[in-house]
């Protein structure tokens, strides 16, 4: 089938004021450009969940998109603070649930496997577990102790980034995998962004790196350059100068609101905004090639 | 040789290092510190990150957890439910680097909140990987400036388990790992005593007790025999400053 669409298409038929979503992608990988659609687009009342809110939530927040984060780290990755998360917060202004990395990517295998919950062994450091009651204790029922148990995350739409996927939405990824398969599997709808489109053919000569099946997916939008600021393995490596840069910019509203009006409301979509990002920041984040060696899975 | 507080926090830290460790590695310091230990006494070290990579390589400084100079020459990149299920909970991990905003008595660690955990004064990022990785990697070593904000008598959140109340009340919860067994500051080096409160046992050249004790936020006890830590050598700054950070990222400053 194809599910082929633009991304402003694809945001606008499946996400929803006040959808629980989750974009996928821990450090890499994070569609950026979803997000930048989303706002575009004027959604309301989302709740966000990311393992790692990282600065695609951050946007999302500042551009009034959101009540809700559910979070196991909130840091602008390898800078600092996640600015404006952490202030609406602080101020009482935005809702939050949290959990450890463990506990919140639990939640996500759970979804995605279809049970109520998942059990963790105990780590001993209660204030978390008491200060969100979605944490519980049930006894091993085959003897010894007694395990840590989170509830199924099921968002409505998950937003995952791949570097290469057919028109039905099987998806090759490679590099860190993160919880990306999970969030598809955990979410009634899917909206995938490619690097490539590609032939069938094309996955199917390595099926060990499709972590996506098509029939699970709902959307299939083609958007190089989707995860920038983040990045792709081997398309285009981590702009850590713009994650140092939003440290600056949004240490004032008038920034913050600068930025959104240039970058994001000021561009139709992620082809212009590559555009506007101009030579420099491009030719700074090519990578040179470093292929795996061939896999032959033999001719039966 | 002249060096920064950094680049002996990291030193320091490498050297608790031990050839054939598995280490749950993070940015930063922790990073730098495995990658000296692998270059000098630790040649076979495993750098394990959690964002899923395994024998990580990285041919340049690692910007974020999730860099993919990590990747690219690893060993193995797995699901981020994998790296925290298969690799820390089933015990496959021999140590563990943890920070944090405060570090108490005990070594409990809170990256939360400062003051109460509904109405935050400041909202800290939170846990992440920290409280499974002191709950369950053998060996945990702490890095962290010493100051007397950052080591308060009690935690105004407990994140991750150092020794609870006691060591008494870690071995009672059953936790597979042994806790924090050293907190490296550019003081010297703490270590919790037969209760698990965290007493000073070594003092880096030109520290004296007193600052120590000045900067600790409960009485602090020593060793009746101060150890004195080696100086940084060339060769572990020559690594540091040319081969691991040459721009000087995390080993400027603070200096």
């Amino acid at each position: 089938m194809n599910k082929v669409m633009s991304l402003s298409e694809a945001v606008n038929k499946y996400v929803h004021d006040g959808d629980l979503v989750y974009a996928a992608g821990f450090t890499h990988l994070i569609p950026f450009a979803a997000g930048h659609e989303i706002i575009r687009q004027g959604r309301r009342n989302l709740v966000l969940a990311r393992a790692t809110p990282d600065l695609i939530y951050d946007q999302l927040v500042a551009a009034g998109c959101a009540r809700k984060v559910i979070f196991s780290y909130m840091g602008n990755p390898g800078v600092g603070s996640l600015r404006i998360v952490r202030a609406e917060i602080e101020a009482g202004r935005l809702e939050w649930e949290e959990y450890s990395h463990f506990g919140m990517i639990s939640r996500l295998q759970a979804g995605a496997s279809g049970l109520p919950f998942m059990p963790m062994n105990p780590t001993a450091a209660g204030d978390l577990e008491r200060a969100n009651p979605n944490h519980r204790t049930v006894v091993d029922p085959y003897g010894g102790g007694s395990v840590v148990v989170v509830p199924a995350l099921k968002p409505d739409v998950a937003i995952v980034h791949v570097q290469r996927a057919d028109i039905d939405g099987n998806a090759h990824i490679w590099g860190i995998i993160g919880e990306q398969k999970e969030a598809a599997f955990a979410s009634s709808r899917v909206i995938l962004t490619a690097e490539e489109i590609v032939d069938e053919g094309v996955i199917r000569s390595d099926p060990n790196r499709t972590l996506i099946p098509g029939f699970i997916v709902d959307a299939v939008c083609h958007v190089p350059y989707c995860a920038h600021p983040s990045y792709t393995q081997g398309y285009y490596d981590r702009d850590n100068a713009f994650y140092l840069e939003w440290d600056e910019i949004s240490k004032t509203s008038e920034g913050v609101r600068a930025y959104l009006d240039e970058w994001i409301y000021g561009v139709k979509d992620r082809a212009e905004y590559w555009t506007r990002l101009g030579p420099e920041v491009h030719s700074r984040l090519k990578v040179t090639t470093r292929p795996s060696a061939v896999v032959d899975y033999g001719n039966y | 040789m002249e060096y920064t507080s950094p680049e002996l926090l990291t030193i320091n830290s490498a050297r608790l290092l031990r050839d054939g460790d598995v280490v749950f590695v993070g940015v930063g310091l922790p990073n730098l510190a495995c990658n000296l230990a692998r270059r000098t006494h630790a040649p076979n070290l495993v750098m394990i990150y959690e964002a899923g990579v395994i024998g990580a390589q990285p041919a340049r400084l690692p910007l974020s957890i999730g860099d993919p100079t990590l990747v690219s020459g690893a060993l193995a990149v797995c699901s981020m439910y994998d790296i925290f299920a298969l690799y820390l909970q089933r015990g496959n991990i021999d140590v563990g680097f943890l920070g944090g905003a405060q570090i108490d008595r005990f070594g409990n660690i809170n990256a939360t909140v400062i003051g109460e955990y509904s109405h935050p004064k400041v909202r800290l990022p939170g846990s992440g990987g920290s409280m499974e990785i002191a709950a369950w990697a053998n060996r945990c070593y702490i890095i962290t400036p010493h100051q007397k904000r950052r080591f308060p008598e009690r935690v105004d959140f407990r994140t991750s388990a150092g020794f609870l109340d006691g060591r008494q009340e870690r071995e009672a919860a059953k936790l597979p790992g042994k806790g924090p067994l050293a907190v490296v500051t550019d003081l010297g080096i703490l270590e919790p005593d037969e209760n698990g409160e965290l007493i000073i046992t070594a003092l880096h050249p030109n520290a004296t007790l007193d600052q120590a004790r000045a900067n600790t936020g409960w009485e602090l006890k020593s060793t009746p025999e101060l150890r004195i830590t080696a100086s940084p050598t060339e060769e572990e700054l020559r690594i540091l400053r040319e081969d691991l950070d040459p721009q000087g990222i995390y080993l400027e400053g603070g200096g």
